[in-house]
């Protein structure tokens, strides 16, 4: 029997009466790439900030290395080797990469001043561990997200890391940066250093680890080796549900394209864009995070409009220079990224429901109907099945499969013709994910032309009749759904 | 090397730079009085009062705070100073009057430190309740009026010249007094400290990103109580040197500055978001201000257009700012495009 | 018991502030029943708040979308002293002005307002400029032309007809003042609960990405705020105007700082998105009740009300730092 690095049995944590673990283990071997997932509020981040001393459990025993630990303190965890990368990398975005690499050091030796020959000698040291090729004088603000990461890791690695944490590390990443990424996980393995891969991505947690743990509503429902986990079960364990997800096959689709681009060209973007969409579709649009898929989103949107091309809607040519004239166009837009560019998070459901079509919402002398927008914000909270109690409360106190309902739910109340989604379930749990594509296929067989933008694959084929591939700006190709593989778009992509 | 020039000229400075070289050739071509020695002399010294308090601002805009009591903090530990001195009839030198000064000013810029510190409230709306404060404590408690007359010690202070410059053409004679020392002091000591003390570089950390600093280990508690203390140190010594330069102690005269040096400190490339700028940028946007200020006379403007030449060059300035940084993140961005 | 709980807890600005005033009150009874409590001096206090009470209302606006207006002063005396070298050009310097000519009077203000406020927002929403930055040079620019016309001095010879109107009471007791103040006060009360306005203001002043995102048109509802902001102000200047009855390019300079406290204190969060008109309106009178009170007393130097000032703001956050600090924990 090997040794485990850390083991914790039957944690307990409350907050108030929140139950956010109610028992919990967790067993890491030495030298192992252990994966760790679970739906959002499972408590995957408690049982971090728990190992990494930042909460104190109430209950239940930790060991690491055979020691059995009574409190952790922050300190203490790092002293022991234990190293947490989270989501948003905890770097200085206004210092220079050496100093955010050196800073901890600095700190830790309690001296009161820096000396900054000495800064550089730490963050050289700290760079060529993995090899990684950075302007040790840059900001790190002008670092792209992949860049961070490499600096967040060079930093944890510093300290004689035994357990690295990743905090859902390839959430920004393009492809091949994961690649990079999982190219470094595999090196440090081979140093003997531990992994704890938080991910709830199915793919990622098959190609990378060798054991995995599944938390369900701040419980352990599964343990074991990945060799054993396969789609069905991975599913089953992180919701609880079972799933049939359905092909989208369109009905009732139009003859005539509700919404065309020809030749649309953004400079430095994407160029002579073509395709058409017909109410009752939903189209497909997929590449790399670089291939200017989002640019295009935009474009269509009005945030950033094109250079030159056509875009046209019921076969008439229309401009759309800013958001306003996408809306009066009817055609709406949800963004990336919900939290900074979706929802208005400490104000209410209601009013980031009504939000887009607030403007209708007016009495015949201008003033603001307010039993209208109640109305409005009732039917389409009952619509959607957004679970809030009053939706007077803020989007905060939602989850997030639920606040990505909010987002469609701004958009349907604007009865739009077109609906463009740029990544609609990134961050969203299995289960939402699954109402939120069941929504989204309802509409299109309602007539509504949608439009997925999105390299979560699975979901493309599933969801769209057709796909196209965008790679450097360009179309590379365009794929009915039924007749393509995952392989034939990913060749497409790279 | 190409690359590092490039980065210079992201930042505000050089431009500053170049708007003053520009402003003082313009001054020089229309009254052939800029680059002559008694006019820098009282530029300098215009911009000792100042400058002490766009350190002081400086430091608070970095850690992603503000400060705008420092003008009633200063006004009321200078006068409190000087009335001590004064009812006690001292006639010693001036160190003890910085002495008071600054504790004075300490003890005030602990009440802002605990209140932004550690009670974490916003810092904006903090200093304008201090800065209330500090006022009727001063007009209110201490009853303050105009003391026309300060102790020797002071008076020599400011007096004594440190150099004096005199114009061979006009026979004009200007005095930079020793204060400008206490500048340069004041100014090389706060470089050091941000630049190659951990504290310093605390401020910095906790500018760019508070909750990482709290997890890297920094007790930001801690340093913003202690940052606003020194601010208020600062800030009592700019008082005592206004007072000591003018010769008598107006208590109210000092307020209402807080806004003009905000602007010059963020016309000098201080992000007012926090954790972006550089000591040098502060000060240069602050001798700009004061340049603009100083030099209606000399090309012979009336002084009465002096603030709308101000309000022009902040406007002016902030706006480029704005432009050039939205310019160059959208540059970035194609770069990003290219290299991709 | 909890009945008074949850009334506090549904608006808590406006419930901290009436506990404080309440307060101030009773200790007022106690020490100055006599003197404070009379019709004349509840009347008087009322005359003396529309000028800078306009100022706040006004910034309110422009804090809710996350800004913030420091031109107001400038605004304020610029729309004065043009409306006296308006009166003088028009009637001379001692002649009479018909009262029909107040609403000249107003429209110039108006029209102050518009110019200062669509540069303010030009400058915000156009080149984006941070409004403490933008506001702050024009207030600069402004009071520096205000010195250029006046030459520094107060301009007090011109026809005082619009004075003498204005600091005049309606019906014989209530203030002129404090109707314009009323009249204003349910525009933007109209304008905040009853008009989609205020529920894009506080979304804007939420996120204003996502409110590019969501469609709102951003740049008319800057114009639309900062205009309505420097209106307000210049307002608020022609009050001033008759209450001093000169017009001076310094006057009020303390307004600026005064306003903000008002909204701060009336629970405007100054990151944006969030403030109501009655806690602007009760900290307002709040302020003056308690300057009004402490002038009552001989003894004590009128300066202590800025120190009381200062001390509510803060006692306002310590209040709400540690009503808010046992949820947090939770």
């Amino acid at each position: 029997m090997s040794q485990s690095l850390l083991k914790a049995e039957h944690v307990k944590i409350s907050f108030g009466n929140v139950h956010a673990l109610r028992d919990v283990s967790l067993e890491i071997l030495p030298g192992e790439i252990h994966c760790l997932a679970g739906e959002n509020g499972c408590g995957k981040s408690t049982i971090i900030k728990i190992i990494s001393g930042v909460y104190q459990r109430d209950g239940g025993t930790i060991e690491f290395d055979g020691k059995k630990l009574e409190k952790i303190s922050p300190i203490d965890a790092i002293n022991m080797g234990i190293q947490v990368i989270y989501q948003d990398f905890a770097l200085f975005p206004n210092l220079t990469v050496a100093e955010n690499l050196a800073l901890n050091t600095e700190l830790a030796s309690r001296k009161k001043t820096v000396s900054w020959k000495n800064v550089r000698k730490i963050a050289e040291e700290a760079v060529a561990k993995i090899n990684f090729d950075v302007d040790l004088d840059e900001k790190v603000e002008k670092l792209s997200v992949a860049q961070k990461q490499m600096v967040a890791i060079s930093r944890a690695l510093m300290s004689n890391a035994r357990l690295i944490i990743m905090d859902e590390p390839t959430t920004a990443l393009t492809k091949k940066e994961v690649n990079s990424l999982f190219k470094i996980i595999l090196k440090l393995k081979e140093q003997g250093i531990a992994i704890l891969f938080i991910s709830h991505k199915l793919n990622e947690v098959f190609e990378i680890s060798d054991r995995f743990t599944i938390f369900r509503n701040g419980e352990m429902v599964a343990t074991g080796s990945t060799k054993d986990l396969d789609d069905k079960k991975f599913t089953y364990y992180m919701t609880g549900r079972e799933f049939n997800d359905q092909i989208f096959v369109p009905e009732n689709m139009s003859e005539k394209p509700v919404f065309e681009l020809k030749n649309l060209t953004l400079e430095g973007a994407f160029e002579a864009i073509n395709f058409s969409l017909r109410r009752g579709e939903i189209l497909g649009i997929t590449g790399l995070l670089d291939s200017g898929r989002t640019e295009l989103a935009l474009s269509m949107f009005g945030l950033k409009p094109a250079d030159s091309g056509e875009i046209l809607k019921e076969g008439t040519p229309i401009k759309i220079t800013n958001p306003r004239d996408a809306i009066e166009h009817k055609i709406g837009y949800v963004p990336e990224d919900r939290l900074s560019e979706g929802l208005f998070l400490t104000q209410s459901i209601g009013d980031n429901i009504i939000i887009s079509e607030i403007d209708k919402l007016k009495k015949k002398n201008g003033q603001f109907d307010l039993k209208k927008r109640d109305e409005e914000i009732k039917r389409w909270v009952a619509e959607l099945e957004i679970k809030t109690k009053n939706p007077d409360n803020p989007a905060t106190t939602l989850s997030g499969g639920n606040q990505q309902r909010i987002v469609l739910a701004k958009w349907l109340a604007c009865n739009l013709d077109v609906l463009i989604l740029n990544g609609p379930t990134v961050g969203v749990d299995i289960g939402s994910k699954h109402d939120i594509h069941m929504v989204l296929q309802k509409l299109a067989k309602q007539g509504l032309g949608v439009i997925i933008i999105s390299d979560d694959l699975p979901e493309v084929i599933q969801n769209c009749n057709r796909v196209l591939v965008i790679k450097n700006g360009k179309i590379r190709s365009e794929y009915d759904t039924q007749k393509v593989s995952e392989q034939m778009i990913i060749d497409d992509m790279m | 090397m190409k690359k590092k020039v490039k980065k210079i000229f992201q930042s505000n400075e050089p431009y500053i730079f170049l708007i003053i070289i520009i402003l003082g050739i313009v001054v020089q071509i229309r009254s052939g009085q800029f680059f002559t020695g008694n006019n820098i002399v009282d530029l300098l010294s215009a911009m000792i009062v100042p400058g002490l308090f766009a350190i002081a601002e400086f430091m608070a805009l970095i850690s992603g705070g503000i400060d705008v009591s420092f003008p009633a903090l200063a006004s009321l530990s200078a006068y409190a100073t000087t009335k001590i001195l004064l009812d006690k009839g001292y006639e010693g030198n001036v160190f003890l009057a910085f002495l008071i000064a600054v504790l004075i000013g300490a003890l005030l810029g602990a009440i802002n430190g605990y209140f932004i510190g550690y009670l974490n409230l916003n810092a904006m709306i903090v200093t304008l309740g201090t800065s209330s404060i500090f006022q009727g404590f001063m007009q209110g408690t201490l009853r303050a009026n105009q003391l026309s007359v300060i102790p020797q010690g002071m008076k020599k202070f400011g007096t004594d010249s440190f150099i004096t410059a005199t114009n061979k053409v006009n026979g004009l004679s200007s005095v930079l007094p020793y204060t400008f020392l206490i500048l340069i002091i004041v100014c090389a000591l706060m470089f050091f400290v941000l630049r190659y003390t951990i504290f310093g570089r605390g401020i910095y950390a906790i500018g760019g990103n508070a909750l990482s600093a709290h997890t890297a280990g920094f007790n930001v508690k801690r340093t913003k109580f202690i940052m606003y203390i020194i601010i208020g140190m600062i800030a009592s010594i700019g008082g005592i040197c206004r007072v000591c330069m003018m010769q008598q102690c107006h208590p109210t005269n000092m307020l209402g500055m807080e806004m003009n040096i905000i602007a010059g400190v963020v016309l000098g490339g201080v992000a007012l978001t926090g954790g972006a700028g550089t000591l040098t940028g502060c000060m240069l946007g602050t001798f700009l201000i004061i340049l603009v200020q100083n030099s209606m006379i000399l090309l012979g403007i009336p002084t009465t257009w002096s603030d709308v030449f101000v309000g022009l060059v902040i406007v002016i300035g902030v706006s480029l700012t704005a432009l050039q940084s939205s310019r160059t993140s959208r540059s970035k961005k194609k770069a990003v495009k290219e290299g991709a | 018991m909890n009945k008074a709980k949850s009334i506090y807890r549904k608006n808590p600005e406006v419930s901290r502030l009436l506990i404080i005033m309440l307060l101030w009150l009773i200790f007022m009874m106690f020490t100055q029943a006599e003197k404070f409590f009379t019709g004349r001096n509840f009347l008087t206090m009322a005359g003396q708040f529309p000028e800078y009470g306009l100022m706040a209302l006004g910034g309110m606006l422009c804090m809710i979308t996350g800004g913030i207006d420091l031109a107001v002063v400038g605004t304020a005396n610029m729309a004065s002293i043009l409306s006296v070298y308006t009166m003088i050009h028009f009637f001379g310097e001692d002649g009479t002005m018909p009262m029909a000519f107040s609403v000249v009077i107003f429209l110039i203000a108006v029209l102050t307002g518009v110019v200062v406020g669509s540069i303010n927002a030009f400058l915000i929403s156009k080149l984006g400029v941070p409004p403490i930055l933008a506001t702050l040079g024009v207030n600069e620019f402004l009071t520096g032309l205000c010195i250029v016309v006046t030459n520094g001095s107060a301009v007090s010879s011109f026809p005082k007809q619009y004075c003498d109107f204005f600091s005049g009471n309606f019906l014989g007791f209530i203030p002129r003042r404090l109707i314009v103040f009323i009249v204003v006060a349910i525009i933007i009360w109209l304008m905040l609960e009853k008009s989609t306005y205020g529920t894009k203001l506080r979304l804007y002043g939420t996120n204003a990405h996502v409110a590019k995102f969501s469609g709102i048109n951003t740049t008319a509802l800057l114009f639309r705020t900062y205009i309505t902001s420097s209106i307000c102000a210049a307002l608020g200047g022609l009050m001033m105007l008759a209450t001093y009855s000169s017009a001076r390019a310094d006057y009020g300079s303390n307004y600026t700082m005064q306003a903000i406290l008002l909204i701060v204190l009336g629970g405007v969060s100054p990151n944006g998105g969030k403030g109501k008109i009655s806690g602007v309106i009760t900290a307002i009178v709040l302020l003056k009740m308690i300057e009004s009170g402490i002038n009552r007393f001989r003894s004590v130097s009128t300066y202590y009300v800025t120190l009381i000032w200062g001390a509510v703001l803060i006692l306002a956050l310590v209040i709400d730092y540690f009503s808010q600090k046992p949820k947090k924990t939770k």
